[in-house]
């Protein structure tokens, strides 16, 4: 997707550019973006290192475990089709903690070895059965509990108080995700 | 209101005394598991930096040629009607498409509205709350060679928008 995406934003881009008589602004604008990158980075540098090594702690204090067992009933609520004790289940719970978490780069392959399980489950192997589809729109209804990438961008644009959305981001992210639960649940009464 | 500042200011030193005194009561050596772990941060962050540079770059292009500029004003008197910052448009429709080319665009709009800005505020909010919808359904769909996907789309864009109206009641609310 991406291939295509970016290769259109830039020749839109330099297109309107010369429409609009422009080009020599997108020369500095491209110069000049591709040097803050690494501005940014070097701030996110430290903020992520930071988050990362205190997750590294809970981790090997087995804080993860703890909380993949306090999320079972729920868990087992919200995918009545996947049977007790089922690998699915320990996949689905190790992605939607590492989401919750903001560890994007373990929910991912949690999230592919969850669906894989849930795959064998499924009857109709090319249709996506109910329990993928809640878990689907219940992982991309966005679960993370602070967005610790967020902070270290505004504190970067120095912002005075880069913490102050922590808050409004924890409750606008229980909205989206109890919408997600609740029109999933709609979907499967419907059907 | 203050709840939401208090609840702000507490998270992360909760989470982290947290994290400390688990680490402590299962006997870790917390200070080496830290510096192990920051270490996977830098490579997080290593990996991430090409991708930043590749869309902060066409972004840079994008804002310079005056087309974000364009794709505001264009749906403006729409989005100026309930109160949704024109400035705001090009980041929520690409947010569902890409993560980092909506960064890209949120870095854009930290530099030229300033991160304690209305618009700001509100996409640090809203992008808190929101997940890219398309690239993450076709990951994991076409990992399993699942086609028919059903309800998943309409779902996940519900959850989505569900997650931006409620930052900009929110943000409204809050800062005006």
């Amino acid at each position: 997707m991406l291939n295509y995406l970016w290769g259109a934003m830039i020749f839109i881009g330099i297109l309107i550019a010369a429409f609009t008589g422009r080009l020599a602004d997108v020369t500095n604008g491209a110069v000049s973006s591709a040097k803050e990158a690494v501005a940014v980075s070097i701030t996110m540098l430290g903020v992520m290192s930071m988050w990362t090594g205190i997750m590294r702690i809970g981790e090997r204090a087995g804080v993860m475990a703890a909380m993949t067992k306090r999320l079972r009933p729920f868990l087992k609520w919200l995918f009545p089709d996947v049977p007790e004790g089922h690998r699915a289940m320990d996949h689905i719970a190790a992605n939607v903690i590492a989401n919750f978490l903001g560890l994007g780069w373990a929910a991912t392959p949690a999230g592919l070895m969850a669906m894989e399980e849930l795959q064998s489950l499924n009857k109709h192997k090319d249709r996506a059965s109910r329990a993928m589809c809640m878990f689907m729109i219940f992982n991309m209804s966005s679960l993370q509990l602070v967005s610790i990438n967020i902070i270290a961008y505004r504190t970067q644009y120095n912002s005075a108080n880069p913490s102050e959305i922590i808050g409004p981001g924890i409750i606008t992210t229980l909205v989206s995700t109890a919408a997600a639960i609740a029109f999933g649940k709609l979907m499967e009464a419907i059907e | 209101m203050k709840i939401m500042a208090a609840l702000s200011d507490m998270i992360l030193p909760l989470v982290i005394v947290y994290i400390l005194a688990y680490g402590y009561s299962r006997k870790i050596n917390v200070y080496e598991e830290f510096i192990e772990g920051a270490k996977d941060g830098f490579k997080i962050v290593l990996e991430i930096l090409p991708t930043l540079i590749g869309l902060m770059m066409a972004v840079g292009i994008l804002r310079a040629s005056g087309t974000l500029d364009i794709i505001s004003n264009a749906i403006a008197p729409v989005a100026e009607r309930i109160g949704f910052p024109k400035e705001a448009v090009p980041i929520s429709i690409m947010r569902l498409v890409s993560s980092s080319a909506s960064t890209g665009i949120l870095l854009d709009i930290f530099k030229t509205c300033g991160p304690d800005s209305f618009t700001g505020r509100f996409v640090s909010v809203m992008m808190s709350c929101t997940e890219t919808v398309f690239y993450t359904m076709s990951l994991y769909f076409m990992s399993v060679k699942i086609t028919k996907t059903r309800y998943t789309l309409a779902g996940a864009l519900v959850a989505n928008i569900a997650g931006i109206a409620a930052s900009l009641i929110l943000c409204r609310s809050l800062w005006g």
